[in-house]
């Protein structure tokens, strides 16, 4: 697979070494300079801490998103949270919600298997709703399909309580460029 | 923007439904239009919003939910005009195209058709823009499940009527 070859943490990223507190220490919101995500990827990698990741982006808190690793894998995590029900009669978890955290995923997943230097741009994103997502935890995780020079393919499977009984399964391109 | 609710009779009935849902009342989306033919969602600008942090653009995932709301409730607006029935019909498939970023600062309107009813399936087509719906941000297809209306329940059927007591988030005309 694609991902195998790139090792979390590799070299591959430009000596700066006073990025990465500047960048941590700017608020997350309409800074004019671009994010330096492969800094803040690198700083992630060296903390061991991925959820680092998500703390610049205001809609992965908004959702309450969290990220986990285990060896060389990612697993996404979203908690039950009141505010993100759609169907208040069962109740379930709205379905934008879900392909949000998926999509959020996959974006984390290219950011950190293949370290863009920019936060990859979604050009679409199809998801097929397998069963209700209902009010509790929820899991993701991304394959990288394949990965071009401008666009990434990722697939995204999305499960509660059994991780054979998909809630959801999604596939995007990102630009990466 | 203009409103006629005497124009689009379900307006209010579609704006009910959409306040049931909660993240669709955190978002604070509001509906402009809705008839048999299509809804009309504004979805407001917030910094909760963003996924992209140097450029204040919010994330896909959101548009992603406001296409999901728009094309549902065009599927409850054209259900209810043709059976006179309430039924809440849960997304099968959706494939958002984004066409480009939407701009900061600006809401995003989501105009849904239900452009064909089976007997098992609503099939729906939306359209994000915020200047003008000739120069879209996101284009989006997607299929819902009918199923029957006896699943929707009498709390949620009052609620979409307009005859619960208003609870929760619920807005009414006196807002």
């Amino acid at each position: 697979m694609n991902s195998n070859k790139h090792e979390l943490g590799t070299e591959r990223i430009s000596p700066s070494p006073d990025v990465n507190t500047s960048v941590a220490n700017k608020p997350a919101i309409e800074s004019k300079t671009p994010l330096d995500v492969q800094s803040i990827v690198k700083r992630a990698t060296e903390l061991n801490d991925f959820g680092h990741l998500l703390e610049h982006v205001p809609y992965a808190k908004f959702i309450g998103m969290r990220v986990e690793r285990f060896g060389d894998e990612l697993i996404f995590k979203l908690p039950a949270k009141d505010d993100n029900i759609g169907n208040p009669v069962l109740p379930a978890i709205h379905g934008g919600v879900i392909a949000g955290f998926m999509e959020m995923s996959a974006i984390v997943q290219l950011m950190v298997f293949m370290q863009t230097a920019k936060v990859p741009k979604v050009v679409d994103f199809s998801i097929d709703y397998l069963r209700a997502g209902l009010h509790k935890d929820s899991f993701a995780e991304c394959r990288i399909t394949r990965q071009g020079r401008r666009v990434a393919n990722v697939n995204i499977d999305c499960w509660q309580t059994n991780r054979k009984q998909l809630i959801a399964t999604a596939r995007a391109h990102f630009l990466i460029d | 923007m203009k409103l006629n609710p005497e124009f689009f009779p379900l307006t209010q009935m579609a704006q009910r439904f959409v306040d049931q849902l909660a993240q669709c009342r955190r978002l604070g989306l509001k509906v402009l239009e809705a008839s048999e033919h299509h809804v009309l969602i504004e979805l407001p600008y917030s910094t909760e919003l963003i996924g992209y942090p140097d450029t204040g653009v919010i994330h896909g995932g959101v548009i992603t939910t406001l296409m999901d709301t728009a094309c549902g409730s065009a599927v409850v607006s054209a259900i209810y005009q043709k059976y006179q029935s309430l039924e809440i019909s849960p997304t099968l498939d959706l494939r958002v195209d984004y066409m480009k970023p939407a701009q900061p600062h600006k809401p995003v309107y989501g105009f849904a058709e239900c452009y064909k009813l089976s007997s098992n399936i609503a099939f729906t087509r939306a359209i994000a823009y915020q200047d003008s719906i000739d120069d879209p941000i996101a284009h989006a297809v997607g299929s819902f499940m009918r199923i029957s209306p006896e699943m929707v329940g009498d709390a949620f059927r009052q609620a979409l009527m307009g005859e619960a007591v208003p609870a929760q988030g619920e807005s009414d005309e006196l807002k």
